[in-house]
């Protein structure tokens, strides 16, 4: 249906339609129809946004502040960003001058990749992982091109693979860590060895760290934090995951001054700026939402440890990630495809879950299981999933 | 067990003491049997006295009850403070918390009772007899909204869309 419609509509650009709508879609349009249907398909918290955040909106307001921010954001805001990734992270930001406040990190993305690369160029992404990074560089006009990563290296980035992709014409790369869908992390010695890549052949970074808060099992490290790395860094983080702020639409960027100049024409052309009252939700999030996010990083860590071991005792083997709220099991033992395998245990069990090969080339024999769901809701979901699996799987002759 | 790992199975009991111990050694990534011995070195310890439940008694016929928090006053004894005091007070079957405070008055004593007639005899002639006490404010709870960190009433709903990104 939209093959035909996509050949035969002259009204829309050749850009648009060389680009497929995220295959997140069909999901969700399956699985909304459905009554008492678990869902690990969500992208998002499951809490609500901390209550000192929304009052702060509200006050902001009462108080009439109504009109348009300064392009790149209160600079109340990138100030208190600034202090943010300096105490967090340990990499200092000009306020003034580089860190522009987004409309989302998916903003963010974008201006990074309009503002950097050319038609022609190609630029690297990291796969599996999230949905939007290879349509925006196509629609820049680029070539995306996928550097893989498998469940042999816990899905993190190797030295190897990222030098086998590599061409005279790779300008940057897209790192995603920790990661969505895999959860994997890389430490600050892995990312090193990367580093040394990226430097040999002159790369720019996109470092999407929108996750960086959900980091279970050591601190998370900023690339930009890396030797060397500062200049040649776009650092992309956010207030959605962390905060729990994912309809506020705010995220925002890090880079050295020439970058973050060119990003905020385009900004300032096509959004003017971020909306100002989340901005000053924002605020109060850094100000005073360090508790909360600790509160919700303890109970996402307990219940990344319930599912992956219940879907490694299921037989669904699955590394434990180290970041996110995704767990990433593979569906090998039952023999279906992740398409399959997603759609009949939505079917059968009402469960949702979402194939791995939406998250680009890696994805496929996959599906991603957030766990961003309460316990009770979890426990049901791994009984199901536990049936479902039991009733799939051809069991073996003992040997 | 580390320090750390037993804090992490404490607040979770805190908020479920009925999870089944095969869940909560999966939460905490170790074996079950761990579990349940470092539970029972934990009770042993008196680290965790008991397991109770948030009950909505609103919501059960007759069984209505009434709640009072009352400032008290004391003159605290020689050697003792206000912990001989205390221990008289918190021996009575109608206080269901007590508590030392800074401020303007000395114990907060909560009391539950079946009617607010019984609330009353027990603060005249109990409370205010004791010879240590000076004083007494009572306050009678109207409406429960939030105890022990749980909402009553309508809590926020998932307005989430079942698959995203």
């Amino acid at each position: 249906m939209s093959m035909t419609a996509k050949q035969t509509n002259h009204r829309l650009s050749k850009a648009v339609t060389s680009i497929e709508p995220s295959g997140i879609r069909k999901f969700f349009e399956l699985a909304s129809t459905m009554e008492d249907c678990i869902s690990l398909g969500v992208g998002e918290p499951d809490f609500v946004t901390p209550w000192s955040v929304r009052e702060a909106c509200m006050t902001s307001l009462e108080q009439g502040y109504t009109a348009y921010t300064a392009n790149a954001g209160l600079l109340e805001l990138r100030m208190a960003i600034s202090d943010y990734m300096e105490d967090a992270f340990d990499v200092t930001y000009r306020p003034e001058e580089e860190i522009i406040v987004t409309v989302g990190a998916s903003e963010a993305i974008d201006l990074a990749v309009r503002a950097t690369v050319d038609p022609g160029d190609e630029v690297l992404v990291v796969t599996p992982s999230f949905v939007s990074y290879s349509p925006l560089i196509t629609l820049a006009g680029a070539t995306p091109v996928p550097v893989l990563t498998d469940s042999s290296t816990n899905f993190k980035l190797t030295a190897e693979r990222l030098e086998e992709a590599i061409t005279e014409r790779s300008r940057a790369i897209i790192l995603s860590f920790p990661n969505n869908p895999t959860g994997a992390v890389m430490t600050k010695a892995e990312l090193e060895v990367v580093a040394h890549v990226i430097q040999k052949h002159d790369l720019l970074v996109f470092s999407d760290e929108i996750y960086a808060e959900l980091s279970y099992d050591e601190p998370h490290t900023a690339f930009s934090s890396i030797k060397d790395m500062k200049d040649r860094t776009i650092l992309i983080n956010g207030f959605s995951k962390a905060f729990a702020m994912t309809g506020w639409r705010l995220g925002f960027v890090c880079a050295p001054n020439d970058i973050t100049e060119a990003m905020l024409k385009i900004h300032q052309y096509s959004l003017m700026c971020a909306p100002t009252q989340a901005q000053h939700g924002a605020l109060e999030a850094l100000r005073s939402g360090g508790d909360e996010v600790k509160k919700m990083v303890e109970s996402y860590y307990s219940r990344r440890n319930y599912i992956v071991n219940s879907l490694n005792e299921i037989g669904l083997s699955c590394h434990m990630p180290g970041g996110s709220f995704y767990a990433f099991p593979s569906i090998e033992a039952t023999g279906m495809d992740d398409q399959t395998f997603a759609e009949k245990l939505l079917l059968e069990e009402k469960v949702a879950v979402v194939p791995g090969s939406v998250f680009g080339e890696g994805g496929e024999g996959h599906v991603r299981c957030s766990y961003a769901t309460g316990m009770k809701q979890l426990q049901t979901a791994v009984e199901r999933i536990e049936r479902f699996v039991k009733r799939h799987t051809k069991t073996n002759p003992p040997s | 067990m580390s320090k750390e790992q037993e804090t992490r199975l404490l607040r979770i009991l805190e908020q479920n003491g009925r999870i089944d111990t095969e869940v909560l050694a999966k939460m905490l990534d170790e074996d079950e049997e761990t579990v349940i011995q470092t539970i029972k070195r934990l009770e042993d310890e008196h680290v965790i006295l008991s397991y109770a439940a948030v009950i909505n008694w609103n919501k059960v016929e007759q069984e209505s009850q009434v709640a009072a928090m009352i400032d008290v006053k004391v003159t605290p004894q020689r050697g003792v403070g206000f912990d001989e005091v205390a221990n008289r007070i918190q021996r009575f079957p109608e206080v269901s918390a007590l508590y030392l405070m800074s401020g303007t008055y000395d114990l907060s004593v909560m009391v539950e009772g079946q009617t607010m007639e019984g609330v009353a005899r027990f603060v005249s002639d109990k409370l205010s007899t004791l010879d240590a006490v000076l004083s007494t404010t009572t306050h009678f709870r109207l409406k429960k909204y939030k105890h022990d960190g749980i909402v009553f009433g309508e809590d926020e709903k998932d307005r989430r869309m079942v698959v995203s990104p």
